[in-house]
C-alpha cells in the first residue's frame, strides 16, 4: 500500500506541518541540524505521502519500498514524516535526542519503526541501498529502493565506489535523491570541495540523471515516477533546495547547518509558518 | 581431539586456513539459499571463487572497494540474508572499520567478515599487508563475535559457526599452508576454548596458527620436565572466562601467544580478565612493531613465533 495524497495543496499543507514539527523538535532538543532538515520537508512529504509504498501499521511489510537515509544528521525530518504518517505517536517527536528516546541523534535501525538503517557516518547509506537493490533485482522483487543523500557527503570516496557498483548491476530499481543545498559544516560546498559538475559526474558513472526544484512537490513526484520507468540504469535526482526553506532568517545560511533555534527564534519561525499555512489554504 | 594420524613432528598434509573457509562457503551455499558472498577483487586469493562458480547469482564482485564491500553487504543483510565478505585483512577490516562499526555492527545485521591474509605469515608481501591489529579492532565492537581458527578444518567449522550464531562475526585466517591437526570430530563450540593438552606448570593460551606451534613448544618443555597446558582460544569474543581462569589458577603462570600485536589482541583480552583475578600473565606476539618481507617460516623464527621461540619465551618467564 501507499499513502497517496494527490492534491498538491494537501501535500503543501503536510510539508508545512512537518516544518512546524521540526521547529518545535529542534527547539526542544536544543541541538541538531536545522537547515538540512527543514529544507528537505518538501522532498520527504512527496516521498512518504505519495511516492513510496509503505505501511505505517506494518513497518516490516515485505513488499514495502526500502527507504535509506544516508545523511543521517537530517533525521528529524524523517522522524517527523514517520510520525505524521502514523508510525508512532506525534508526541514522541519532542523526545528527540533525549536520554531514553527512540529518536536518536542519528537514526538507529531496530529502535524506531520505519528506520531501515542506522546512519551517521557519511557515504554509508548509498552502499546499503545498492545492496538492497541488488537483492531485489536478483530475486525479482517489485519493491524499489530510495535513498536520500546530502551533496556534501559526495566528498566521501565510498559514494563513488557504490555509484560504480549500482551502474555495474544496472539497478533500475534504485532512485537516489540528492539534497543539493550547497552547504556543509564548514561553508559552501563549492568553496570547501567543489562537487560540480555534479550532473556530468553521475552521467559518466552510467546513471540516469534528473534535476528538479526540491521545493516543487509536483516536480519531485514526477521525477520519482520517471525513475521508475528507467529500467536499464539507476536514477539520481539532483534536487536543488534552499537550506532552511520556508523560514527566511535560516535560508541559505551555512551557520544553520548544525544548530537549533532558540526559544525566540522558534517563536518567530512558528509565526512565519502559520502565515505560510494561511497562504496555502487560501489558494 | 587432535588428528590421530599425525604426530606434531611430521608437518603432514598442510592446508591453508582460507581453504577451510572456502569449503565452508560451498556447504553454506548448498544448505542456505539466503547466503550471499562478496569480495573486493581477491576472489581466488580468498577462495570465494569456489562459491562464485557454483552460486553466481549470490556472488557480488565489488572491485577494489572495501568500504563499499562492507556497506553493500550490510544492505544485503538488511534484506534478511547472511552476507559474507572476504578480502585481505589489511583492507578488510583494516580499511573499512567505520563501515563495519556502523553499517554492520550498529545495524546488527548478519554479515560475516572474513580476513584472508593476516599476520606475519602473509610473508613476502611485507608489513603493509601483514595485518597485525585486526583482533584489537574487531573485539572492541559491540554485537561482534571474533573467531581465530587454528587450522583449515577449524576455519571451516568457524565459518559454519559464524553463520549459525546471531549477529555479525569476524573470522581471521592466513595465507600460508599449515598442518591440519584437528579433525572433523574435534569440537568447536563458539565461546568455548579447547584444552588440547593438560599441564600444571604453565598455561599457554594460543590462537590461530600459533596453537600448533604452542603444542610443539609444549613437547619441548615436557622433555625438560615442564608441564605446559595448551589451550586453543579460537573465540576471542566472547572469551571463555571459565576455562581461562581455571587454567590460569591451576598453573599459576600464564602465557598468551598470537600472531598479532600484543596490545589489543588475545593477550590483552586475557590480561583484562586475569587482572581482576590477580593471576600472572606474560603476553607473546608481535611487540609493538611492523614486521618485514620474508618467507613465513623465516618470519616466524625471527619474531619468535615458531615452536622454538615460544619455548624460549616460556623458559625465560617460568
Amino acid at each position: 500500500m501507499r499513502i497517496k495524497v494527490t492534491s498538491l495543496k494537501q501535500l503543501q499543507l503536510i510539508a508545512n506541518t512537518i516544518r512546524q514539527d521540526l521547529v518545535n523538535m529542534l527547539e526542544e532538543a536544543k541541538s541538531g541540524h536545522s537547515a538540512g532538515s527543514i529544507g528537505l520537508a518538501d522532498i520527504f512529504t512527496a516521498l512518504y505521502f505519495n511516492v513510496i509504498y509503505h505501511d505505517p501499521q506494518n513497518p516490516q511489510w515485505e513488499g514495502r519500498d526500502r527507504f535509506v537515509l544516508s545523511n543521517g544528521h537530517v533525521c528529524p525530518v524523517l522522524y517527523a514524516v514517520l510520525a505524521n504518517a502514523g508510525y508512532f505517536p506525534k508526541e514522541e517527536l519532542m523526545t528527540l535526542r533525549k536520554l531514553g528516546s527512540r529518536l536518536q541523534g542519528h537514526p538507529h535501525r531496530g529502535t524506531l519503526p520505519g528506520i531501515e538503517t542506522s546512519s551517521g557516518p557519511l557515504g554509508q547509506g548509498i552502499s546499503q541501498a545498492v545492496g538492497m537493490a541488488i537483492v531485489a533485482k536478483a530475486e525479482k522483487r517489485k519493491w524499489r529502493v530510495y535513498c536520500v543523500m546530502s551533496d556534501g557527503e559526495h566528498q566521501e570516496g565510498q559514494v563513488w565506489e557504490a555509484a560504480m557498483l549500482a551502474s555495474k548491476y544496472k539497478l533500475g530499481n534504485l532512485t537516489i535523491i540528492i539534497d543539493r543545498n550547497n552547504i556543509q559544516i564548514d561553508g559552501f560546498t563549492e568553496e570547501i570541495m567543489p562537487l560540480e559538475p555534479f550532473v556530468e559526474k553521475y552521467k559518466s558513472f552510467g546513471w540516469h540523471v534528473l534535476e528538479v526544484d526540491g521545493h516543487n512537490i509536483q516536480k519531485i513526484i514526477e521525477a520519482c515516477e520517471e525513475s521508475k520507468a528507467i529500467y536499464e540504469k539507476p536514477t539520481v535526482i539532483i534536487a536543488h533546495t534552499i537550506p532552511g526553506k520556508g523560514i527566511p532568517f535560516m535560508e541559505f545560511l551555512t551557520e544553520w547547518h548544525g544548530k537549533s533555534p532558540t526559544k525566540e527564534q522558534a517563536e518567530e519561525a512558528r509565526k512565519i509558518l502559520i502565515e505560510g499555512r494561511k497562504e496555502i489554504e487560501s489558494t | 581431539m587432535l588428528n590421530p594420524e599425525m604426530s606434531l613432528d611430521m608437518d603432514g598434509k598442510p592446508a591453508a586456513l582460507r581453504d577451510g573457509f572456502g569449503k565452508a562457503l560451498l556447504e553454506l551455499g548448498e544448505k542456505d539459499p539466503n547466503v550471499w558472498v562478496l569480495t573486493a577483487d581477491v576472489s581466488e586469493s580468498t577462495r570465494t571463487h569456489w562459491f562464485a562458480e557454483k552460486f553466481p547469482k549470490r556472488f557480488v564482485q565489488v572491485g577494489v572497494a572495501e568500504q563499499n564491500l562492507a556497506g553493500t553487504a550490510a544492505g544485503i543483510a538488511a534484506c534478511g540474508k547472511t552476507a559474507i565478505i572476504s578480502a585481505f585483512g589489511a583492507f578488510n577490516p583494516g580499511r573499512n572499520f567505520d563501515q563495519i562499526r556502523v553499517s554492520i555492527c550498529y545495524n546488527d545485521v548478519k554479515v560475516i567478515i572474513h580476513a584472508s591474509h593476516t599476520g606475519i605469515t602473509v610473508g613476502p608481501d611485507g608489513a603493509s599487508h601483514q595485518m597485525l591489529e585486526d583482533i584489537a579492532m574487531m573485539r572492541a565492537l559491540p554485537n561482534m563475535t571474533v573467531f581465530v581458527p587454528a587450522d583449515a578444518e577449524e576455519a571451516r567449522k568457524a565459518t559454519l559457526a559464524a553463520h549459525s550464531i546471531k549477529g555479525p562475526a569476524y573470522i581471521r585466517t592466513g595465507r600460508e599452508k599449515f598442518p591440519v591437526f584437528t579433525t572433523e570430530k574435534t569440537p568447536f563450540i563458539p565461546g568455548k576454548a579447547n584444552v588440547l593438552r593438560d599441564g600444571s606448570d604453565v598455561a599457554i593460551f594460543a590462537c590461530g596458527v600459533e596453537v600448533y606451534q604452542a603444542l610443539k613448544a609444549a613437547e619441548m618443555l615436557e622433555k625438560e620436565g615442564i608441564k605446559a597446558a595448551v589451550i586453543n582460544v579460537h573465540t576471542i569474543k566472547p572469551l571463555d572466562r571459565e576455562t581461562i581462569l581455571s587454567y590460569a589458577k591451576k598453573c599459576g603462570l600464564s602465557v598468551s601467544v598470537e600472531e598479532h600485536q600484543v596490545n589489543g589482541g588475545l593477550g590483552s583480552a586475557i590480561a583484562e580478565l586475569l587482572a581482576e583475578e590477580n593471576c600472572k600473565l606474560f603476553r607473546h606476539g608481535i611487540h609493538n612493531t611492523f614486521a618485514e618481507s620474508g618467507e613465513a617460516p623465516e618470519l616466524m623464527k625471527k619474531y619468535k613465533l615458531d615452536a622454538q621461540g615460544i619455548y624460549e619465551f616460556v623458559k625465560v618467564k617460568i
